[in-house]
């Protein structure tokens, strides 16, 4: 087993819900991500999916800090950057960065691509070998896009086109750890394939590890070496990406399968669909017991009071007191 | 009969960089009780389509051309050709419309029962009582709890799928024999939009009603659809039956789209097979065949024809037509 280069305990983010008026008091939390724990190892792709309002994009920006956490721990490295400062914080995000989800509002309209891919090297005040702007023409050429384009603003390339300039601004600084954000979801089909296709390469080609957040099942399978499923803030299941979609323990594993559907006519039409009913509950207010209770076909009583924990079976981890 | 018969549809947008012709010679039919499925990725075309039948594109800014013959309750009426105070009463009454955004597309002044009530007053001449049983009604079958007093609430008390449930209700108020859903699910979730899905299936064998669905998504196109027409650039590239077009697809961009998705009942491959490149600019279409930039197969056709012709819809089987110059089937 190789050491992990990112684990996470029990980490959670509450966001303080404060009423209005002038003696403002906190009068709840929104639970966003309420106590999980995992670990990724150098080389490896975690996939981070759930549904939204599961607390997936909140986890991803809570581990780099983005966000403070308010407890649990985040040790990166061997290094426990839990309670690190910015100014700590500054010289450890060389080695972690990340690709945001909408291409059209990641990016400053107003600067050139040269400059938003360079600005990581003038913050960190870095000077790559052979110049800024060579290095960054080598990069923009590796992710696909075209060198002489270094003066060019956002607006005149694609929405895919700016996927991959996220990419490379990302890549800048040879980071060995990488949050995608929903990189491909408000990308077309055909343009999605090129760029997953370029995640998998790079991280090939740099050692890269990634933590890939995304809503869609199939996008994740495809990239992932395992797969943690995420509901109202909390891991329901993680496990291999072939273990978790051949045999899903959890019923939310299942349903979010099922409700999937496939390119395939005749299969689609034959498969049996677990449907649930309802609607994810306010994180504000989260149902007790398992969180899952409200919209489970198997809840029972123990569900509605115990709170399952995340528990070894083969070689999955599964939070469920049913599970398959 | 068909419910809609459309021929020859093409809406263009004057900009200052040239002419934008967004639907390009469009024609197709939907039978009654059929779900006709519309394909194809941002800036094909599909929704302004849609936008033109509905009588929602702006007069002063796009040139539509063509006709499109609705059956509705007084007889065949062309929607292209009457003004658009003529249009609304068949508007929401014979053809009606749900919309991607369940967020924006509801009144967040008005309680949902408001703005149900408003769409059956507008085409019956009846008591508000009545409506208001009418909207009561709807609202149970598209699964709200509790509908009677539900029809108080606002929209914002409500979740992005109970809205769009909202939103079917009011379209099929007054039993529409069409129904245009626009990406209806692309803004939910997936255990929403399973629901979604198998409410629209269900509601259309009871109301016997026809949709057209809109959509990029090719997994729900397999199981919603009876008949699929694919986009690209503005035109129909490709148009077969459901079983037909996944078993058979002969033309290399659908081919291309079905072998993009990431899916899961198949083993994860290393690869997916992308399409090189990006859709072409609307302003400057390629001369020949809007795809041949970006098509593998290019070189199957001799002396250049994919550059320089744009090839016609020809027949494939029965009910299947593409649009590309290479006759033989693509192979699996």
């Amino acid at each position: 087993m190789t050491t992990p280069i990112l684990e996470v305990k029990d980490l959670t983010k509450f966001f303080p819900l404060q009423s209005q008026g002038i003696f403002s008091k906190v009068k709840g939390a929104n639970k966003a991500v309420n106590g999980i724990s995992f670990t990724l190892n150098a080389g490896e792709t975690l996939g981070l999916v759930g549904e939204s309002g599961c607390g997936k994009s909140t986890a991803g920006r809570t581990i780099l800090k983005l966000y403070e956490p308010t407890s649990g721990s985040i040790i990166f490295e061997g290094e426990d950057i839990t309670n690190y400062s910015p100014a700590k914080m500054k010289p450890l995000r060389t080695k972690m960065q990340m690709i945001f989800q909408d291409p059209y509002s990641s990016l400053n309209p107003r600067q050139t691509i040269g400059s938003i891919i360079s600005a990581s090297y003038e913050i960190q005040k870095i000077t790559p070998a052979g110049g800024v702007k060579l290095a960054v023409q080598e990069l923009m050429e590796r992710v696909g896009l075209n060198p002489e384009h270094y003066n060019r603003y956002p607006h005149e390339f694609s929405g895919g086109q700016r996927q991959r300039i996220g990419i490379a601004r990302a890549l800048a600084l040879k980071p060995k750890f990488i949050v995608c954000d929903e990189p491909v979801s408000a990308l077309d089909v055909s343009i999605q394939a090129q760029v997953i296709n370029l995640l998998d390469d790079l991280r090939d080609d740099f050692g890269l590890s990634y933590l890939f957040i995304a809503h869609d099942l199939s996008v994740v399978q495809h990239i992932s070496d395992r797969v943690a499923v995420m509901y109202l803030g909390k891991v329901m299941e993680l496990a291999a990406t072939s273990d978790l979609y051949k045999s899903p323990h959890h019923p939310y594993t299942k349903a979010l399968l099922s409700a999937i559907p496939i390119p395939d006519p005749i299969l689609e039409r034959q498969r049996e669909q677990i449907i649930l009913s309802g609607d994810l509950p306010n994180p504000v207010n989260p149902p007790t017991g398992c969180v899952f209770n409200t919209r489970c076909w198997k809840a029972q009583d123990k569900c509605r009071t115990t709170e399952p924990a995340l528990v070894h079976i083969g070689q999955s981890q599964v939070a469920c007191h049913f599970p398959d | 009969m068909s419910v809609l018969k459309v021929e020859n549809l093409t809406v263009s947008f004057p900009t200052p960089d040239g002419e934008v012709r967004a639907v390009n010679d469009v024609s197709f039919t939907v039978e009654a009780g059929e779900t006709l499925a519309i394909v194809g990725e941002s800036g094909s075309g599909k929704t302004v389509t849609n936008l033109a039948l509905m009588g929602l594109l702006n007069s002063h800014s796009a040139k539509v051309s063509g006709s499109a013959v609705l059956q509705t309750k007084s007889g065949p009426v062309d929607l292209l050709a009457i003004d658009s105070n003529d249009l609304r009463q068949y508007r929401g009454k014979d053809i009606a419309m749900i919309f991607q955004d369940p967020m924006s597309s509801l009144h967040p002044y008005y309680t949902i029962g408001d703005q149900i009530i408003e769409a059956h007053q507008v085409h019956n001449q009846v008591d508000i009582e009545v409506s208001r049983a009418r909207a009561a009604e709807l609202l149970g079958l598209v699964g709200i709890p509790d509908p009677e007093s539900r029809l108080a609430s606002f929209p914002h008390q409500f979740s992005g799928g109970m809205r769009q449930r909202v939103m079917i209700a009011m379209a099929l108020v007054n039993n529409p024999s069409l129904l245009i859903a626009d990406e209806p699910t692309t803004a939910l979730d997936v255990t929403v939009q399973a629901q979604i899905l198998r409410l629209l299936k269900d509601l259309q064998k009871e109301f016997k009603m026809a949709i057209i669905l809109i959509t990029h998504d090719l997994g729900v196109v397999a199981g919603a659809a009876d008949k699929v027409n694919v986009m690209y650039a503005g035109r129909i590239v490709e148009s077969a039956k459901v079983f037909d077009l996944y078993a058979n697809p002969s033309m290399p961009y659908t081919r291309g789209l079905l072998d993009s998705v990431p899916r899961l009942d198949r083993p994860h491959t290393d690869r997916l097979l992308a399409i090189p490149g990006q859709p072409p600019s609307m302003i400057a279409l390629p001369a020949g065949c809007s795809f041949a930039p970006r098509c593998s197969r290019i070189t199957e056709v001799s002396g250049n024809r994919c550059l320089t012709q744009m090839p016609e819809l020809t027949v494939r089987g029965d009910g299947h037509t593409a649009r590309c110059f290479i006759g033989e089937r693509v192979s699996q």
